[in-house]
């Protein structure tokens, strides 16, 4: 791999020079590594870029890595990745993405991730994006994610935006089954002129399944952010989404939240706000010894966390 | 170690708050600000923190002029101040807030013994982001322990019993007085209640904007609770006001 994918894998993808487990590493549309375990199958798709990850049953505890890079512009990598998790798995997938360019052309990313969890399965999904380089070339990444949860299958996932994203779309959809449950902490931090959308679409299909989808996220500068999300009752559920945002500088966020209901015993709750960070909150970080700028940092840094 | 020099304040219409008011607090002292509603005593202590700024006179801490030093620069100088108010933070947990307060580094026992001496169970509690999921009681016994995290050279409590359950209260009361025993800094409280006035080294009773009265707890106290039975039985007879 070369030292911009090196670079960035340190900061997206907890990577220390080595990754244990199982992983593949993808470097301008191509593979810079991979490994499979006993468990767990790493396989190029036959038809398309991208893999097939397939996580035996039973299996408890390993991490998968999958990060991607783009390290240069004029490249824009599409890739289509299946995760296929076996009855009563318990893992860790790490999937960060950084994109880079020097130059005026365009580095993208546009990772189409799907995941089939089996009965009872769990996963934890971390996701980290990153915008680098002096280029003028716009910086993209426009995750698309597919989840397909059985009964009593959970996934987590925990993705954060940290900075230099010139622009993404982020478009995440989901179909649970009975007792399963989707969980989703979203950090977006956008500066600038970034433009950062995320759209939400989940389906409470089966008895007690559930949702919790919470994004945070801060737009400085003339960024723009979009927050679009849909939870769908379908049957006896339970489905919460909440947005909340902070302004800095000239930054705009927009959020339209929706609920529908169509199974009497369907419990959907929406929550939103969006504002300037509170001057009491400042105001009581400057009690305490903080400048009103490191008092800002803090905050931000805090709500992002 | 405290020294106000003709500290006046008002509100942008003119109304006077603050009249021209000379006080001294001694060093190591537990004083307390009573008086009625709406005298002024907030603001008489977000003066001294420097939240307002005062329309005329001096503010002296240790001998030096602060007037003119901002929030930070006095907390830097050794003033903290607790907010009757306490503001809520997402993303920053108690944990957080205590260990920004004490300047860093806090170790997870003292963050414990912290949450300790305002009667928070600190497992339950150190972790837990301060957010609307906390009651106004927790949230402003955290923010009592944000200021003991300080250490302050004169720490600022502004009416630290509002909220707060009878336990937690008797908790609290006991905590100012191992502050008060230590005589580690200053302790300037605004209160009614009976019981912290009751521990108090000197009491300074503010009123419309002015300081009525000050001077120390035997020389104050019993004019202000017999007072208070005027005002509570105007006939001087209870029995007669119960009837």
């Amino acid at each position: 791999m070369n030292k911009i994918t090196e670079t960035l894998l340190r900061i997206v993808s907890e990577y220390d020079g080595d990754f244990k487990g199982a992983f593949n590493i993808r470097e301008d549309g191509g593979c810079a590594g991979r490994q499979s375990t006993e468990n767990v199958k790493i396989e190029s798709k036959a038809d398309k870029p991208g893999l097939e990850i397939h996580i035996k049953p039973g299996t408890k505890g390993e991490k998968i890595s999958i990060p991607a890079c783009v390290t240069r512009g004029n490249v824009d990598d599409l890739v289509y990745n299946d995760f296929f998790v076996g009855e009563g798995a318990d893992v860790t997938i790490v999937a960060g993405c950084g994109v880079h360019t020097d130059s005026d052309e365009e580095a993208r990313h546009n990772g189409i991730h799907r995941f089939f969890l089996e009965k009872g399965s769990r996963v934890l999904y971390t996701e980290k994006h990153i915008g680098t380089g002096s280029g003028t070339g716009a910086k993209r990444i426009d995750p698309v994610t597919e989840v397909n949860l059985a009964e009593d299958a959970v996934l987590e996932m925990d993705t954060v935006q940290i900075k230099g994203v010139d622009s993404t779309i982020r478009k995440t959809t989901g179909t649970l089954a009975a007792r399963a449950k989707l969980i989703v902490r979203e950090r977006i931090m956008t500066d600038g002129e970034e433009q950062a959308q995320t759209d939400f679409d989940v389906v409470l299909a089966g008895e007690d399944s559930g949702a919790d989808l919470v994004s945070r996220s801060v737009a400085r500068g003339h960024s723009h952010q979009v927050f679009n999300s849909c939870i769908r009752g379908e049957n006896r559920c339970t489905g919460h989404s909440e947005c909340d945002a902070i302004l800095a500088e000239e930054g705009t966020v927009s959020a339209s939240p929706s609920l529908e209901a169509s199974h009497v015993d369907a419990e959907l709750i929406h929550e939103a706000a969006i504002g300037k960070i509170a001057g009491e909150q400042i105001l009581k970080l400057r009690t305490l010894g903080l400048t009103e700028e490191e008092a800002e940092e803090r905050i931000i840094s805090g709500f992002l966390k | 170690m405290l020294r106000l020099e003709h500290i006046a304040w008002e509100l942008p219409d003119g109304e006077e708050i603050i009249r021209d008011i000379d006080l001294s607090i001694g060093s190591g002292k537990l004083v307390v600000v009573t008086g009625p509603n709406g005298g002024g005593k907030t603001t008489l202590a977000k003066l001294i923190a420097g939240i307002v700024k005062p329309a005329s006179g001096r503010i002296l801490l240790e001998g030096e002029d602060i007037t003119g030093c901002d929030v930070t620069e006095r907390a830097k100088r050794g003033i903290a101040y607790a907010f009757q108010q306490p503001v809520k933070f997402k993303g920053l947990t108690v944990r957080d807030l205590l260990d920004l307060a004490a300047g860093g580094g806090l170790s997870e026992p003292a963050v414990c013994g912290l949450l300790g001496k305002v009667g928070l169970c600190a497992e339950e509690y150190i972790d837990r982001e301060l957010s609307a999921a906390l009651s106004g009681g927790e949230s402003k016994r955290i923010e009592i322990a944000s200021v003991l995290a300080r250490n302050a050279k004169l720490s600022i409590f502004d009416e630290p019993e509002a909220g707060i359950d009878l336990w937690s209260f008797t908790r609290l009361v006991e905590t100012f007085q191992e502050l008060q025993a230590e005589q580690k800094g200053t302790l300037l409280v605004i209160s009614h209640q009976e019981r912290i006035l009751s521990i108090a080294d000197e009491i300074v009773v503010i009123a419309d904007g002015r300081v009525k009265n000050s001077g120390t707890r035997d020389e104050i106290l019993p004019t202000l609770l017999s007072e208070e039975r005027t005002i509570r039985c105007p006939h001087g007879k209870e029995d007669i006001c119960h009837e």
